[in-house]
């Protein structure tokens, strides 16, 4: 217990630094690096709830595939490297502000639903094939849907991005 | 554990995601912070699965990742369409539909 709570610490300082690293560092590539340091801490995060299959396709689609897609985008639209362009918009403060409230908002409405209640650690624990036999039984109408919706974001995102 | 603990975890990495879609002018920098937003979702639906011990908050997220996949995708292939057109990918130049 103590120790799953020092490990809760020390993987969501990571997340939050980084993430608040993310979004003010003034260089581009080191924003999508400390976006791997997130998406990693978040995986870490999964294995601490025992969905094994989350962290691994944590791993495997957001930290492998996304993140090359990421940084293709920087390269090829040419992001200057360094402080040749403004990062952060003129309205950083009013977008700080609206952060903030949203942020405060949803974590008073929290604490006073859920105040501290416990989380439930000695429920059943949901293996690989719990998941895969949940997703091809009760959620195979969405599974295909998603499928379909893959492929066409593949076949859109093709023709958007070819040159004639 | 708190059940909380999780869920202010996901809420501040939801308003840090928020803050970078505001106030970030660069247009892929605003594609990474939706992803901020995403997976604060993610952690929540992971974390309230466990709270009441079914597996479908482990598939809800799974579907969130892949339709996360796919929204990178063509959103990469439309800031890469800007950039070709206009040479620019400042969100604050694409303004065209200002009043």
């Amino acid at each position: 217990m103590v120790a799953q709570n020092i490990f809760f610490g020390i993987l969501s300082a990571i997340v939050i630094l980084s993430a608040l690293r993310m979004v003010t560092t003034r260089n581009i590539v080191h924003a999508a690096l400390y976006l791997v340091a997130v998406l990693a801490g978040l995986g870490a995060l999964y294995v601490l709830l025992t969905a094994e299959f989350v962290a691994t396709t944590q791993v495997l689609v957001y930290i492998g595939a996304v993140m090359v897609l990421f940084l293709f985008g920087i390269m090829l639209t040419k992001a200057p490297l360094g402080n040749a362009m403004e990062m952060t918009g003129k309205q950083w403060p009013i977008a700080a502000g609206v952060a903030a409230l949203l942020g405060g908002v949803i974590v008073y409405s929290l604490v006073n639903h859920f105040g501290s209640d416990r989380l439930v650690t000695d429920g059943p624990i949901y293996r690989t094939a719990d998941v895969s036999d949940e997703v091809f039984s009760t959620y195979i109408v969405p599974f295909e849907a998603v499928s379909v919706l893959l492929l066409a974001a593949l076949i859109g995102a093709i023709v958007l991005a070819r040159k004639d | 554990m708190l059940l909380n603990q999780f869920l202010i975890l996901g809420a501040a990495l939801f308003a840090v995601g928020v803050y970078g879609v505001l106030a970030r002018r660069n247009g892929v920098m605003v594609l990474m912070s939706i992803e901020l937003m995403l997976n604060a979702v993610n952690i929540n639906l992971v974390v309230f699965g466990v709270q009441h011990g079914v597996v479908s908050g482990q598939v809800f997220a799974l579907f969130v990742i892949a339709v996360a996949a796919a929204e990178v995708g063509v959103g990469l292939a439309i800031v890469l369409l800007l950039y070709r057109n206009r040479t620019s990918i400042d969100v604050e130049d694409f303004d065209l539909m200002r009043g």
